[in-house]
């Protein structure tokens, strides 16, 4: 899963996408895991990631990184596969 | 190392340019107790979804309620309006601090005697009175709204065979300058109508013409509409003085004061734009007091308040069932709370809070409930945090209405319970189980004899 180069993204959280002028607003952990997307990290290496970091269970990690990873798929923020 | 708090991630689109109300991210409030009683201890004990009534804010409502009246005029007297709730421990609460009975069938009236409420204050109102009903009233000196040229001659006919005379009044409709003009119930006005069965009452041996009563609508935005249907009730008890040297006894300025909840398409939540029960009682009262009637004849101001007096005593828990997303990428939630049992949300832009600290990141999020039905809908629309499966939700006035007009709809009608003013729960209305359902079912004989479905 790769985001589309270009993609800026502050420290706090405010997502600019210069192919279509749009911006976004993202909490933390949205912010941590697109810096890992844009590492080239792959999905299994960042749920462990943030397993580590966050207190929480690993089926509900994992269902909120695919939805988030959705979300970011809806807003075409990923590079066709 | 100790791990950090986990929050779900979230991106929100910005919309810039596109007018908000939701400019500013809004910090959501959380509602974790009900007088002092954790919302996780009630669902624990009682399950979810539960309905909550506070005796506490019931009666400081109802207090505040009176002390704006009564502060006003010399004579006040509140009915408790049975449709709005009738649980038996919530109608024994206002017969406690002293308010009669309101009701509007012949299941409402049975219901308040038994609880204790004499005939004598029962006030009988509605289109719907069967003979039987009327006979029972007259005999227990009950007083009766008529509604329609109908039940005023069924009542002339009865009450020749019945003792002591009928006591009556009639419901008079009329313009206020508010629209909808309520006037399918009562007499009109304005066309001389309702004057015309005023005569007719006086004519009649056996009916004693005691008060006028008028409900000119519901959810009353504005309290200069009382002002307006108290002047003409006035003038119609001045005018039956002068033409009968008949006194009027009360008048009935029926309910309809709006509660604190926000109506759907409203811009600002009604806590900030309904009037308050002094706004409502300055009018009434006013009217009243400046009308032709004498003052050592002024009529006692009967009030038959719902909806303000309870919506605020009532909550209704529940919980997040799924976290969804629709196909616009739009987040919804499905709780275990429907328009079954919250059947206000029809017409409510109802608050809903979170019951447990979560996140202040927030979606627009759609709230839907459990019934497998695409009208099940709770919030269209709503500022909300990042709940999971299993958390808890609160959505404080519901107090009126919804324990009465719920359905039993693909599931049970749920606890309710009463937490009272020492914090103690009480459970006031059990939970329907399968049981219940089977008892009012019959199966005729020739189906029971029908071989089962083989597994």
């Amino acid at each position: 899963m790769k985001l589309k180069s270009n993609i800026a993204i502050s420290e706090n959280g405010f997502m600019f996408d210069p192919y279509t002028g749009d911006s976004y607003n993202l909490n933390n952990t949205g912010v941590e895991i697109i810096k890992h997307l844009k590492a080239g990290k792959t999905n299994e290496e960042i749920l462990a990631e943030l397993k580590q970091k966050y207190d929480v269970d690993d089926l509900s990690l994992e269902q909120n990184l695919y939805d988030f990873i959705a979300m970011l798929s809806h807003y075409d923020l990923l590079e066709n596969a | 190392m100790e791990k950090l708090r986990y929050e779900r991630p979230i991106i929100n689109k910005i919309k810039a340019g596109v007018p908000d109300k939701y400019g500013m991210q809004p910090k959501i409030p959380v509602k974790s107790e009900i007088d002092g009683i954790p919302v996780k201890e009630i669902v624990e004990k009682y399950g979810s979804p539960v309905f909550v009534i506070s005796e506490k804010t019931l009666r400081e409502t109802f207090q505040k309620a009176n002390r704006a009246f009564q502060s006003r005029y010399p004579k006040v007297q509140f009915a408790w309006s049975y449709k709005t709730n009738y649980l038996d421990a919530v109608c024994r609460l206002y017969h406690d601090e002293g308010s009669w009975a309101e009701v509007v069938s012949g299941f409402e009236y049975d219901k308040a005697l038994s609880n204790g409420v004499p005939g004598n204050k029962i006030i009988f109102n509605g289109p719907d009175k069967t003979d039987e009903d009327l006979k029972k009233a007259i005999e227990n000196g009950s007083f009766i709204h008529v509604d329609h040229f109908d039940e005023l001659y069924s009542l002339i006919r009865i009450s020749q065979n019945t003792t002591p005379k009928a006591k009556v009044a009639i419901r008079v409709n009329m313009d206020t300058g508010i629209y909808p003009k309520w006037d399918r119930f009562g007499f009109n006005y304005e066309n001389g109508e309702a004057w015309n069965a005023i005569n007719r009452i006086m004519l009649a041996e056996n009916l004693e013409l005691v008060g006028l009563h008028t409900h000119i609508g519901t959810y009353m935005m504005t309290a200069n509409a009382y002002a307006v249907a108290a002047s003409k009730l006035a003038e119609l008890a001045v005018r039956t003085n002068k033409k009968f040297n008949h006194s009027i006894k009360y008048i009935d300025m029926g309910g309809g004061f709006a509660s604190k909840n926000t109506l759907k398409g409203a811009y600002l939540p009604g806590k900030d734009t309904c009037p308050s029960f002094d706004d409502y009682a300055d009018a009434i009262t006013s009217a009243l007091i400046n009308s032709e009637i004498a003052p050592d004849q002024l009529p006692t101001l009967f009030l038959e308040t719902g909806r303000a007096l309870i919506d605020d005593a009532g909550y209704l828990i529940g919980s997040v069932l799924a976290n969804k997303r629709l196909s616009n990428a739009r987040r919804a939630k499905i709780l275990d709370i429907g328009v079954n049992i919250l059947f206000t949300s029809f017409w409510y832009e109802h608050e809903v809070y979170p019951a447990q600290e979560s996140s202040q990141q927030t979606e627009d999020t759609t709230l839907y409930g459990p019934l497998c039905m695409n009208i099940d809908v709770i919030r269209e629309s709503i500022q909300f945090p990042t709940l999971k499966k299993g958390d808890l939700v609160v959505i404080p006035r519901v107090g009126a209405y919804n324990m009465t007009q719920w359905m039993q709809f693909i599931t049970y009608r749920p606890n309710v319970v009463l937490i009272d003013q020492n914090k103690k729960m009480h459970l006031i209305r059990k939970q329907e189980s399968l049981k219940v359902f089977k008892e009012q079912e019959l199966v005729p004989e020739f189906l029971l004899n029908e071989k089962p479905l083989k597994a």
